[in-house]
């Protein structure tokens, strides 16, 4: 690693760890939201960034997370942060099982599903499914989460989790963009055909970027759960999923800091200008449309390797045709 | 019995908007291969626009209910059709050689813009039409009682629909749009501006849309910013339902789209009514993509 990078790092590392220390409550929770999205766009981010899939339902797979914790931790009394775990499997599965036969649809088809997936999950929450969800007014009561013994009950204190969270999102999904599993995913998306003529599964890899992505918005379910303590469909509505949506195209799709920085403007700048609340969803669908006329790949774009010809080995011509001369003179021989 | 027939014939007028609407959707995906997600929108504006002329021309005092219907749907279907051509010309337009994510996204920003200018504009609250003006009369069909109101919605979606079949099937310009359709560049190399038809297409959608609109506001009554999305929702699925890209798959997709919710409605759920559509939509995107009239050969879908 650069030491420059490693710096700012360093750096960036001790601005996080220091904030609740400057800000007041109400900007602690704004930075809580921005981290609960961030774990959201990173998690979408690995289906629409990496593997290349339009899924416009992701509310859905954080609802399912939500919900699974708050029906373990009231039911069966089961500790928050042991349901997280458990929030990721449900969406994870739920995922497999709504993504496979869907899988294969043209990119704008899939949109299509996964938004009218992700209504079917609300309206399911509405009507209150299994008799498990409540209805309308959700479940409330979850229990605060309890991490060594310490009830985790400020937001201080829910700030350092959440963000912890975040950072070991970060590394991992790091790791996998860097592994064979993200570089098979980056030529999926940029080419389909040549990968699955390479002999890449592309079936089997988008599923499981699309489980990955839903396993993970499941868990940030359960930390919004634990820190709502009240959740209701209305929190998992199609709105939701256009959010964490524009947050990933608008810092750039693939890129990992472009996807924090998105969750951070899409939270953060609406919170700065609150007298203008009413205005966020137009500035948004305005700046969705210039985007993508002006600037398509984000703001903060992927920087792919890219081939240079000072890397090749310098051209050996001259010796190459000295060689089979010499060696041409040999056959004459 | 009289349960099914009344239910038909529910589900046939909201099944007529539906398919207004859907026209505009199969049109545009015919002939530029795009979801236009901003239609929703268009139609909404349709609805808030002839309230909003109604009101301030005070055209029913001045024309009794049929003129000013009449003068109303002309304004409207003009205006909205204007707003589609403007649509296409910022947010389309630039994006026609791009990767197909920036169009679908830009659309998607269009629509979210669009509905949030027409709360900023009339406020979050439904609006409401004026009453009276088209007759509370009900009429004996097949031995039950259906409101005129219902019969005339079909009506006028079918006469709309059916001049919008012919200007395609048999005009001299609706040929062009079939061309541009089927493979663009040769309709270029034949001297067609694909650029027109684009331009005419993002015409007569919307306006159709925007009467669908209007038609809703006579309906029901009342408009509310907000049922684009879903109204938009469902007259995609209905598109999708009877092959995307084909108008009369679009008119039948709607019409068995709205009988299906209709009758889902009364006889499973209502609170699941919304689910029905998208539960059809999945479907039949699963099972038949190309829908029950796509008898054009799907691309890789």
């Amino acid at each position: 690693m650069k030491p420059r990078l490693l710096l700012g790092l360093v750096a960036a590392l001790a601005v996080l760890a220091a904030a609740p220390l400057a800000l007041d409550a109400y900007w602690i929770d704004v930075l809580n939201s921005v981290g609960l999205y961030a774990l959201l766009a990173l998690s979408l981010n690995v289906i629409l960034g990496d593997a290349g899939l339009f899924n416009m339902g992701h509310a859905a797979f954080y609802a399912v997370g939500a919900y699974t914790t708050a029906i373990l931790s009231t039911r069966l009394n089961l500790p928050v942060l042991w349901t997280l775990p458990l929030a990721g499997l449900a969406a994870a599965l739920f995922a497999a099982l709504v993504a496979r036969p869907v899988i294969h649809l043209r990119g704008d088809y899939l949109l299509i599903v996964t938004i009218g997936m992700g209504e079917i999950v609300r309206i399911a929450l509405v009507n209150d499914v299994f008799g498990l969800t409540g209805g309308a007014n959700g479940i409330f009561g979850i229990p605060r989460p309890v991490l060594f013994g310490h009830r985790i009950r400020t937001p201080a204190e829910f700030y350092y989790l959440i963000w912890a969270f975040v950072l070991v999102t970060i590394f991992l999904f790091h790791r996998l963009e860097r592994s064979r599993f993200g570089r098979a995913l980056t030529y999926l998306r940029e080419d389909p055909v040549a990968a699955e003529g390479s002999g890449v599964d592309t079936v089997s890899y988008k599923l499981a970027a699309f489980v990955l992505g839903a396993a993970w918005a499941g868990m940030a379910g359960t930390l919004f759960a634990a820190k709502m303590t009240i959740i209701s469909p209305e929190s998992f509505s199609f709105w939701e999923s256009v959010v964490v949506f524009l947050m990933v195209i608008l810092g750039g799709a693939g890129s990992i800091p472009g996807v924090i920085l998105g969750a951070v403007l899409v939270v953060a700048l609406p919170e700065a200008f609150r007298g203008f609340a009413n205005a966020r969803m137009l500035v948004f669908g305005l700046v969705m449309m210039v985007m993508m006329v002006f600037r398509t790949q984000g703001l903060w774009p992927l920087r792919r390797p890219r081939f240079r010809e000072r890397d090749l080995p310098p051209a050996r011509a001259t010796e190459a045709l000295s060689e089979t001369a010499a060696g041409g003179v040999e056959a004459a021989r | 019995m009289e349960q099914l027939l009344l239910q038909l014939m529910n589900g046939l007028a909201v099944g007529g908007i539906y398919a207004l609407i859907a026209l505009g959707y199969t049109m545009v995906y015919g002939v530029l291969k795009l979801i236009n997600f901003a239609h929703g929108d268009l139609f909404t504006y349709g609805g808030y626009l002839g309230l909003t002329l109604l009101t301030s021309f005070a055209l029913q005092g001045r024309l009794g209910a049929l003129g000013a219907i009449a003068v109303l749907t002309v304004m409207v279907m003009g205006l909205v059709g204007l707003m589609g051509v403007v649509l296409e010309r910022a947010a389309y337009r630039p994006l026609r050689e791009s990767p197909r994510l920036s169009a679908v996204v830009s659309a998607l920003g269009g629509s979210i813009f669009l509905q949030n200018m027409l709360m900023l504009v009339y406020g979050a609250r439904f609006q409401v039409y004026p009453e009276g003006l088209l007759p509370q009369t009900t009429i004996g069909l097949f031995g039950i009682q259906v409101p005129l109101v219902r019969i005339l919605v079909v009506l006028a979606s079918v006469v709309m629909m059916t001049a919008l079949y012919l200007f395609v099937q048999k005009t001299k310009i609706g040929t062009a749009v079939r061309a541009a359709a089927i493979d663009q560049g040769a309709a270029r190399l034949m001297g067609i501006d694909v650029n027109k038809v684009v331009s005419l297409v993002f015409l007569v959608g919307p306006a159709l849309g925007g009467a669908a609109g209007l038609l809703v506001g006579l309906y029901y009554g009342q408009v509310n910013f907000t049922m684009g999305w879903t109204y938009g929702m469902k007259a995609f699925t209905a598109a999708i339902l009877g092959g995307i890209g084909n108008i009369p798959g679009a008119m039948l997709g709607g019409f068995l789209l709205g009988v299906i919710e209709a009758l889902g409605a009364a006889y499973l759920s209502v609170a699941w009514k919304d689910a029905i559509a998208f539960g059809v939509l999945i479907l039949i995107l699963i099972v038949r993509p190309t829908g029950l009239l796509g008898e054009r050969v799907a691309e890789k879908v």
